[in-house]
Order: C-alpha cells, then sequence, then structure tokens
C-alpha cells in the first residue's frame, strides 16, 4: 500500500502570535446515503484532511425491512420471494440457498433435471450479477461506456430469465423441491447462443476496462486487503479470493452437482500491484465470468428430460431441530440458519448476507487514503444494501 | 399492452394561428426536405461559402463601423450558444453512438437536433433555488463569472483573415486571460454553495487549472516563437498555402507541441480524463451541486464554449486556421468552424473513453511529465530555429505525411465502424428501433 504520510500540525503555527488564533481541524463529510458511488443507501462518515480521508465509518440500516422476522410468520414456500429481496442482483441464487438448507432439513430428494436447471440459473445469474458490479465498477472509476456494454449483455440474461419465469429481477424460480416449471422449447439454444456471443467480450471488457492504464493506476495498490485480514474480517466470494485465498464453496463443499463440473476457481495474483488491491478484487468477478460460462456449457450438455420438481406438499412441515447452510453466492457466502419447532414455518431464521460481512472491512481499508479511494474500495467489494440490511 | 394518450393541448389566439401555419409549412416541407436531405446539405455549405464571400467582398468594407460591431456581436453571441447547443446535442449523440445507444432520437424530428432547445427550456422552467445557508450575492455571481469571459474570448479569435471582431497585437495572450478567469467563477460557486463537496470541486478546480497553465501556455509558446507574433492573426496567416504550411508540421517539437497543448487544454476545460471537479462518483457533482435551473444552465455553456474556445485555439496555432489543407478557399470561417468542431469531438470521444485520474495523479502527470516534456519542446525549437533551418523544407513532409497517415486511419476506422454499425449496436436497439 502507498504509504501517504500525515503531517503533523506544524509547530510554527503555535508560535506566532498572529498564527496564535488561527486553528485547524479535520473535516467531517458524510458521503451519503444519498451518493453516486455508494451503491444504495450506505452511508460513510468520512473524516478527512483535504483530500485525505482519515477514517471511514461506514454507517447501514436504511433498508431495512425485517425480512428475517417476516420468516417467522409466513410458511417456508411463501418465504422465497422474500429472498428474491435480499440481493436482488442474483435473486436465483438467493432462492437456491434458502431451497437446499429447507430440503437439506425436510430430506426431499431433487430430481436430476431440477438439479442442473439449478445450476445453469444460478451460474447464469452469476454472470449477471459480476456484469453489474464490473460495468458499476467503471461508473465508480469514471469510465461511463463499460458499464452500457455490462448491462447491454445482462439485458440478454434477463430476457432469458424472463422467457422462463415471467420476472426480469425477483425470479422466484428455484423453489423448494426443485424449480417452479420447466424451460420453454428453444431455450437451450437461445442460452448457447448467448454464451457463444457472451464469451468474447470478456475480451472486449479487458482491453477497454481492465487493462487501461489509467484504470490500473486507480486501483492497483489500493485499498490492499491481505488474506490474513480478509479471513479475519469473514470475507467471503470474489473478495476473498481477491486476497489470494482459494476458497469455493461450489469446490470445497460442493452442492447441486458441483462436484461434476470442470471449472476452476480465480484468485488473485496481484499482478499491478499487492495481492488483495481493488484491481485483484475486480479483475477475479471477470475471471469467474468466464468460469460460469464453461459450467453452463457443460450443464446444458448433461440436461436430461425428466421432471422438475419433487412433489412437496403445499405446507411443508419441517422436523424440529436446526440447520445452517450456505452457498456460494456472487458475493460470498450466503448462510441460512433455520430453527424449527415442526411446524409450518421457522421459530427463528437468520441469514449471513455476505455483502454485510464484506461491508465490515472497509473501516479498515479505508485508512489514509485519498477521497477517489473511497469509491474505488466500495466498489470493489461489491456490496448491495438490499442484503446488508435485510 | 399499455399505451399512453397524450392529452390534447387547446391552442388559441395567435399561437393557434402559429400551430395552423407549422403544420402547413412541415406538411409541404417536410417530405421535400427530406427527399432531398444530401442536396440541402450541400446546399447550405455552398450558400455559406458564397455568403462569406459576399459579405467579405462587398458589405464588409461599405457599411459603417459602429453597424458593423453591432452585427458582430450578436452574431458572436449567437455564434456561442450554437456552439453551446449543438455541443450538448452532439455530446449525447455521440457518447449514445459509443455506448451502442442512440440517443435522443424524438425532439424536433431528425435524431433529435432540437434535444439541447428542450433542454434549455425545461431549465429555464425550473425552480430557481438558492440553499438557505449558501452565500447569496455570490452564489448568484458565479455563474456569470463563468461565462462572459468565455464569450469574451470569441472576441479575439478570428474565424477567417478579415473575419475578426477586434484583431490585436496580443490576442492570444487575451483568451489565455479570460479562459482563466473561468476559473474563478468556479470557486466562487463552490465556496458560496455552502456545501462541503461543492468547496472540493472548487479546490480541485482551482489546484488543477492552475497547475495545467503553466504545460499550456508554454506548448503554445512554442508555435509563438515560430512565428514570431502571439497575433491570432498574423499566426492564421503565416500558414497558408496547403496543410504542409500549418505550423504543426513544420518541425518535431512543434508537433509535440500540439499534442501537449491539447492534454492541457484536456484539464483546463474539466473535461475527462480530468474531470475531477465535477466527477460525479466522488463529489456527487462537484462545484455545481447545489446549482439547479437557468445557473446550471450557464456553467453548462460556459463549459461548452469554452471547450470549443480551446480547440479553435488549437485550429488557430496548430491546424492552419481558416487555411483549407489544401491552396486557399474563400470560404475561411467553414473550415475554421470545421476543424474546431473536430477537435471538440475528440475531446467527447476521449471522455467516453478513459476513466477518470486521481487528485494526485493529475498534479504528477503536470508537475513530472507534461512540464519537463514541454519545457525540452521549448527549448528544442529555438535550437531548432537556429540550426535546422535547411531541414525545415522536407520536415514539413515527412510531419505532414504521418499526420495524413493519421487522419487515414481515423477514417479507416470511422468507415469499419459505420459498414459494421448493425453488428455494434446493441441488440434491444435492433430489437426495438428497426432501421435505425
Amino acid at each position: 500500500m502507498k504509504e501517504i504520510e500525515i503531517h503533523a500540525q506544524p509547530d510554527l503555527l503555535h508560535e506566532g502570535e498572529i498564527a496564535s488564533d488561527i486553528r485547524t481541524e479535520e473535516l467531517l463529510v458524510n458521503m451519503g446515503p444519498q451518493h453516486p458511488s455508494t451503491h444504495g443507501v450506505l452511508r460513510v462518515v468520512l473524516v478527512t484532511d483535504g483530500e485525505l480521508i482519515l477514517k471511514a465509518t461506514p454507517h447501514i440500516g436504511y433498508l431495512h425491512r425485517c425480512a428475517e422476522k417476516i420468516a417467522e410468520n409466513v410458511s417456508y414456500r411463501q418465504y422465497t420471494p422474500y429472498t428474491d429481496r435480499m440481493d436482488y442482483l442474483a435473486a436465483m441464487n438467493n432462492n437456491l440457498g434458502f431451497a437446499l438448507a429447507v430440503e437439506k432439513m425436510g430430506g426431499i430428494e431433487v430430481p436430476e433435471r431440477a438439479q442442473y436447471l439449478r445450476v445453469i440459473f444460478a451460474e447464469l445469474n452469476r454472470i449477471a450479477s459480476h456484469l453489474v458490479a464490473v460495468g458499476s465498477y467503471g461508473l465508480d472509476m469514471g469510465a461511463f461506456t463499460p458499464f452500457l456494454y455490462c448491462f447491454r449483455e445482462r439485458e440478454w440474461i434477463v430476457d432469458l430469465f424472463e422467457s422462463v419465469c415471467g420476472a426480469r429481477l425477483t425470479y422466484s424460480y428455484i423453489t423448494i423441491g426443485g424449480v417452479r416449471e420447466d424451460i420453454p422449447e428453444g431455450f437451450v439454444s437461445q442460452c448457447k447462443e448467448f454464451l457463444d456471443f457472451f464469451e468474447p467480450k470478456i475480451r472486449e471488457y479487458n482491453d477497454l476496462l481492465s487493462y487501461n492504464h489509467i484504470f490500473i493506476n486507480r486501483t492497483g495498490n489500493v485499498g490492499v486487503c491481505p488474506a490474513d485480514m480478509a479471513i479475519g474480517y469473514g470475507l467471503t466470494g470474489p473478495c476473498l479470493r481477491g486476497s489470494g485465498v482459494k476458497w469455493d464453496l461450489r469446490k470445497n463443499t460442493p452442492y447441486c452437482k458441483y462436484d461434476e463440473f470442470d471449472f476452476d476457481v480465480p484468485v488473485g495474483d496481484g499482478r499491478f500491484g499487492a495481492v488483495g488491491d481493488c484491481w485483484d478484487r475486480y479483475f477475479v468477478r471477470v475471471m469467474e465470468m468466464t468460469q460460469s460460462v464453461r459450467i453452463v456449457r457443460q450443464a446444458l450438455e448433461r440436461l436430461s428430460d425428466g421432471p422438475v420438481s419433487a412433489k412437496v406438499p403445499r405446507m411443508l412441515k419441517l422436523p424440529a431441530g436446526e440447520i445452517y447452510f450456505e452457498v456460494e453466492n456472487p458475493r460470498g457466502q450466503l448462510g441460512f440458519y433455520i430453527v424449527s419447532e415442526g411446524g409450518n414455518s421457522p421459530y427463528r431464521l437468520k441469514v449471513r448476507g455476505p455483502s454485510f460481512c464484506n461491508l465490515s472491512v472497509l473501516e479498515g481499508l479505508a485508512k489514509n487514503c485519498l477521497l477517489a479511494d473511497i469509491a474505488a474500495m466500495i466498489g470493489s467489494l461489491d456490496v448491495v444494501m438490499g442484503e446488508v440490511d435485510r | 399492452m399499455q399505451t399512453f394518450e397524450r392529452p390534447k393541448i387547446e391552442y388559441t389566439g395567435i399561437s393557434k394561428t402559429i400551430a395552423e401555419i407549422a403544420v402547413v409549412v412541415a406538411k409541404i416541407a417536410g417530405p421535400i426536405l427530406r427527399r432531398l436531405a444530401w442536396f440541402v446539405f450541400f446546399g447550405v455549405i455552398i450558400f455559406g461559402c458564397a455568403f462569406v464571400w459576399a459579405v467579405g467582398r462587398f458589405v464588409n468594407p461599405l457599411v459603417p463601423w459602429i453597424v458593423r460591431d453591432i452585427i458582430v456581436v450578436a452574431g458572436g453571441l449567437g455564434f456561442v450558444s450554437l456552439v453551446a447547443m449543438v455541443g450538448i446535442w452532439g455530446e449525447r449523440k455521440v457518447s449514445g453512438h459509443i455506448q451502442s445507444r442512440l440517443g435522443p432520437m424524438r425532439t424536433g424530428g431528425w435524431h433529435g437536433w432540437l434535444q439541447s432547445l428542450a433542454d434549455g427550456l425545461k431549465f429555464v422552467q425550473k425552480e430557481d433555488l438558492i440553499p438557505a445557508s449558501a452565500d447569496q450575492p455570490l452564489f448568484r455571481l458565479a455563474p456569470y463569472i463563468a461565462l462572459v469571459p468565455v464569450i469574451c474570448a470569441y472576441v479575439v479569435i478570428p474565424f477567417g483573415a478579415s473575419w475578426v471582431f477586434r484583431d490585436r497585437d496580443v490576442s492570444l495572450l487575451f483568451v489565455l486571460a479570460m479562459l482563466g478567469i473561468e476559473v474563478l467563477g468556479v470557486i466562487l460557486g463552490g465556496w458560496a454553495s455552502n456545501s462541503k463537496w461543492s468547496l472540493y470541486g472548487a479546490m480541485r478546480e482551482a489546484c488543477q487549472l492552475v497547475s495545467y497553465e503553466i504545460p499550456m501556455g508554454l506548448s503554445l509558446l512554442v508555435p509563438v516563437m515560430a512565428v514570431g507574433s502571439i497575433s491570432l492573426v498574423q499566426m492564421g496567416k503565416a500558414q497558408s498555402g496547403g496543410w504542409f504550411n500549418w505550423l504543426m508540421f513544420q518541425n518535431p517539437f512543434l508537433f509535440f507541441a500540439f499534442f501537449t497543448y491539447y492534454i492541457a487544454s484536456l484539464a483546463s476545460c474539466k473535461r475527462a480524463p480530468f474531470d475531477l471537479p465535477e466527477g460525479e462518483s466522488e463529489l456527487v457533482a462537484g462545484f455545481h451541486t447545489e446549482y439547479s435551473g437557468f445557473r446550471f444552465v450557464m456553467f453548462f455553456f460556459a463549459e461548452y464554449a469554452a471547450m470549443f474556445a480551446v480547440s479553435a485555439i488549437a485550429t488557430i496555432v496548430f491546424l492552419g486556421g481558416w487555411n483549407s489543407p489544401v491552396g486557399d478557399a474563400t470560404s475561411g470561417p467553414l473550415w475554421f468552424v470545421a476543424k474546431g468542431m473536430f477537435l471538440v469531438w475528440v475531446q467527447m470521444w476521449i471522455r467516453w473513453t478513459l476513466p477518470r485520474i486521481r487528485i494526485d495523479q493529475v498534479m504528477h502527470a503536470c508537475v513530472k511529465y507534461l512540464l519537463p516534456f514541454t519545457m525540452i519542446l521549448f527549448v528544442g525549437s529555438s535550437v531548432w530555429q537556429l540550426y535546422g533551418s535547411q531541414f525545415i523544407f522536407y520536415t514539413r513532409f515527412i510531419l505532414g505525411g504521418l499526420g495524413l497517415v493519421m487522419v487515414g486511419l481515423f477514417l479507416a476506422g470511422a468507415g469499419y465502424g459505420y459498414v459494421n454499425r448493425g453488428r455494434l449496436v446493441g441488440r434491444l436497439a435492433r430489437k426495438h428501433l428497426p432501421g435505425a
């Protein structure tokens, strides 16, 4: 990390008579809750000395909707739409996490076709979510154009989702026991067409943004989070892998047939600075998009005929007990902790939001940096406030 | 499918007559214009050439100077407004096409050409809002201080050998001075807003512009030394007779001085990648965070007018001003505007391609790289003029050829983009707006 020395108050000021009434102090700036680069309603209180940030404290809670408390009042199947609203950029993955937790507790067997469909949609949604992250990171750095290119590609994925489940943002497609309905005719060829179109585009983003000299100067060596610090703060997902830790739940504790697929876990290598800087976290997302394309291609080939959902009663009752299940979301590990007393709805449901834990590191990173670096750090952590506050 | 009906507007009195006349004219003239679009395009150019020639030949010597001045001032103001409006519309179209969008397409018919007028009308109608804790007089004063000097800079800019409002010996200095005053307006605006983000933007602007004035002035000194005059008219006259006589191609140092000047001028116009004073992802909107309505429009106008002003200086000083690339032409002002607009377009191109630089990198780039480089150019150019006179004749053709190659590469790229525009445009645009 580039050392920026904070100059102490010059002693000269206290000597002269004229200067004795001059007093300097830090400037307190409120960044947010309405600010273009806080990705929603995050509020960061900055203690600044000119352009220099001495301390940055994130304040959260502006989007709290009691999503966990609501779970205690609705049945398990009714809760799926609420998981959509947590990480609204990766609703499929949220659905998947909740469905897997409930299925594991209730011992529900999911048909094979549904499992592959789940993988396809989770990975497509991972691509869509990373596209938003990459594009809006360019926006934070002042490059407007990559943002619209990314959204152009994301639009296609959203169109695919719309053809399957009718929704473009909050899908509720992956439900307990499988998926809600089968894919329409011609979906597989459309999906392959998209993948063929999309894969070369990643190179375009790299040419336009990733390897841009200005972009590297803005992000390399900025917001360095070493591996021990990342583990200490409980970072997961691309933020952890950007620090060089090879940990991916899809590889380490495979669920949902992920062990059948051939894919790599990209990690940050500190190519343009220290390991774990903003550029690494950003570039891990770009590389993960390539891996997701590989997974979707393999899953499309293995897709066989059969039912897409197990028989699950409308009023599902889970046995008394508790369970904690984690899945690999685009932003990190999303965990569901369900305590059941044997009724229709959980006694308590706790969600471990990856954005919440990833955001906690901001205070540790944002010390003695410049004002523009705050936007770079928040963007590289890629938080979704809907999930931080739940 | 949902459809929305526009509310019918009832016209009465004189506006009814105007609306009826407009409908009749549009019914007759619209299809004709559309069919004869290319003829109209070239017709306007030919008519413009004839008009420019006739005014210079017959009108200028005859009318008394006071009448001429009034006409020129009105024309100058009109031109500045036109440049700003075309610039704003062009910015939106350029950004749209770079980002595989279409940009404004509806207002005014052909490719939304009336969009900036509609924007302006919207801004004028807005509430005149001044924050309660703002410094009222300064807050009101700041937009004028930003806009008026930029318009003043146009007083000495020659659009042709005889197309200049006031030909002064020090016209280049005058333009630079006027562009320098613009900083004061921005600092005042940022200070008077009494918002921390505005203050940040104003301070950034101050430190950035003051530093970049030095390399900008130094790189302008190189051509000044080559010509031996700081009168813009003299500099333009010295470059007649073809593209290889343009100052940019006279020696290698001048060639690079053009680029250093252009980079410094980007910084002095607050254009990307130097748009820190208003960097929206860091400072919300920088110095004009608290401005709205017409005051904001004035800042906006000042920015676009300044963009053309610095491009106009680059055109006169480096790119031959009103002289055409091949021999002499009577349509000097049109060549001048075309070159200036091309440079403005390049500014937009850069803006929509590059990310923003951080403030410390901005200062590093200026003090560590740009400033020493322009100093070397300055010294090198003077040495060249002392000892290199026998090479000059051939140098201009070599460098001119290099310039031609660059223009050729640009045209090839643009042609490739135009031929493949169907592939480059987004899937959505193709789906929803076929034929666009």
